[in-house]
């Protein structure tokens, strides 16, 4: 166990789930790889498949469409995995609450499918890509 | 050399190639990072991430032809090793077996084939086009790493002797890409190891963005460590095969350059201690991160491998400078204007051999 959770809190490889979102946290996210922050740095990878991820970024609300997705794609990431909700709306449903289209908060969704997943949230909206990173390494250093 | 210390060779050898490909991919990424202007990830990064991966669950997914899926990363990974091995031994022992060039050559095609296989039993729609884009591909950049090998073989023909087997060693001897047709030769099979290693101008098989990590889309955990230990082998074998075949080789005794004092002070054992040094601070600060890049890069040119860094970093700089083509573009590119350009170096190469002029 030593040596493998070391070795994941080296190398977090993430998958980016849009689950409604409206494209600002998104931006945020891709603001993570510029030169600017670059996150390369710390082991951190966006991968293009849920397969290759340890961890998942997820923003939006989770739309009634949308959730399904989610599930699915949780199922997906090969555990250990981790679940990042990207701003307010993710973390809380945000100023959407309460509407006809939302299927609850995004931990809500994945706790449907596994009751024990490890779940971080990130609020602001949209987050700083500074709040990002101070997140996942808090995360990381209470693994 | 003694026969224990022989055998011993032969059993670090292979752990031996898959850490220097380990740290060939973290050159990869760090000098990416640089060209980007970014920091770029820790030396043992490529380490922690097969560690990683070798710790995580194996997903197969329910559609997925099993035994393929999971036999598929070994075959490619068992072909890589085993072409080096025997380039390896080429190198350092100067021996060689009859037709090994032909061996090479089907060995080389073995991981895209593993490839291919891999992604056709994975049951996903973007394997699928992945597996279609990579048969493609390498029908594609084959006939022109043929067509180069052949130019190799004209210009190195005359030169073997009567009683001689023309073999990689034999061609190891020489260094075809000092002349105009070898030149153009050198030039293509670049090019052509650029398609086999997936790299980005002809990463279509892969492509992140449109399919996802293509072929690879399936593999989770254990069986993409296995992957990408494959994918760092390559780039050692496929840059040293090119050595070998176009530069003249790696000298006998190539890793003796390193305890060898140049002038009275011992190079080697400097560059090894800064790269040390360096790489233990590297954390405070990015400056002290590059020193330790070029103390490596260092301590390759001094143990021989020179010539093995340079086509590293070119592959490296033409991965950084290029987008990503179409595959029908990637086709035309190989088959008209490399294949053009080929059938030009064979005709210059046979006028060269028969008028005994070795620059044309």
């Amino acid at each position: 166990m030593g040596l493998k959770m070391k070795a994941l809190k080296k190398s977090v490889w993430v998958f980016h789930v849009n689950a409604g979102a409206c494209n600002n946290c998104d931006i945020e996210i891709v603001n993570l790889l510029t030169p600017k922050f670059d996150i390369e740095r710390f082991g951190i990878k966006l991968v293009g498949s849920p397969r290759h991820a340890d961890a998942l970024l997820v923003t939006g609300v989770g739309t009634r469409q949308a959730a399904i997705r989610l599930r699915e794609i949780y199922r997906q990431t090969p555990k250990p995995c981790i679940v990042f909700c990207i701003g307010a709306c993710a973390g809380g449903t945000g100023i959407f609450e309460g509407g006809y289209h939302v299927a609850g908060p995004v931990d809500k969704i994945i706790r449907e499918v596994d009751p024990n997943a490890i779940i971080a949230y990130v609020p602001g909206c949209p987050p700083k890509p500074e709040a990002m990173i101070s997140g996942v390494l808090k995360v990381l250093s209470t693994l | 050399m003694s026969v224990s210390l022989n055998v011993i060779f032969w059993i670090v050898v292979i752990p031996a190639t898959v850490i220097l490909g380990l740290v060939a991919s973290w050159i990869v990424r760090k000098v990416s990072a640089l060209v980007q202007w970014r920091v770029g990830p820790p030396f043992f990064q490529p380490f922690y991430d097969v560690a990683k991966l070798t710790g995580k669950e194996i997903l197969i997914p329910e559609q997925a032809q099993r035994a393929v899926f999971v036999g598929a990363p070994l075959i490619g990974l068992a072909g890589v090793l085993l072409l080096s091995m025997m380039l390896w031994r080429i190198a350092v022992t100067q021996s060689a077996f009859l037709g090994d060039i032909i061996v090479a050559i089907y060995l080389m095609v073995l991981p895209s084939l593993a490839l291919i296989l891999g992604s056709s039993a994975s049951a996903s729609p973007h394997a699928t086009v992945g597996a279609g884009r990579e048969m493609k591909l390498v029908m594609g950049y084959e006939l022109s790493l043929v067509l180069a090998f052949i130019v190799v073989i004209v210009k190195t023909a005359g030169l073997v002797g009567p009683g001689e087997q023309l073999s990689l060693a034999a061609i190891a001897q020489h260094a075809p890409a000092f002349s105009i047709s070898g030149m153009l030769a050198f030039l293509v099979a670049l090019l052509c190891i650029q398609a086999k290693l997936g790299f980005v101008p002809f990463d279509m098989a892969e492509a992140e963005t449109e399919l996802g990590s293509g072929v690879l889309i399936e593999y989770s955990g254990a069986l993409l460590a296995v992957w990408k230990l494959m994918q760092a082998v390559m780039l050692v074998v496929l840059p040293l095969f090119l050595v070998m075949v176009f530069l003249g080789g790696l000298s006998a005794e190539f890793w003796a350059g390193l305890a060898k004092p140049v002038g009275g002070v011992p190079v080697g054992i400097i560059a090894l201690l800064i790269f040390a040094v360096a790489g233990l601070l590297a954390r405070f600060s990015k400056y002290i991160d590059i020193m330790a890049l070029l103390a490596l890069i260092g301590i390759c040119v001094l143990a021989g491998l020179g010539k093995y860094v340079l086509i590293l970093v070119l592959i490296i700089l033409i991965k950084n400078t290029n987008p990503r083509v179409r595959i029908d573009q990637a086709m035309k590119f190989f088959w008209v204007y490399c294949g053009l350009l080929l059938a030009l170096a064979v005709v210059l190469a046979l006028i060269g051999n028969t008028l005994g002029c070795n620059w044309l």
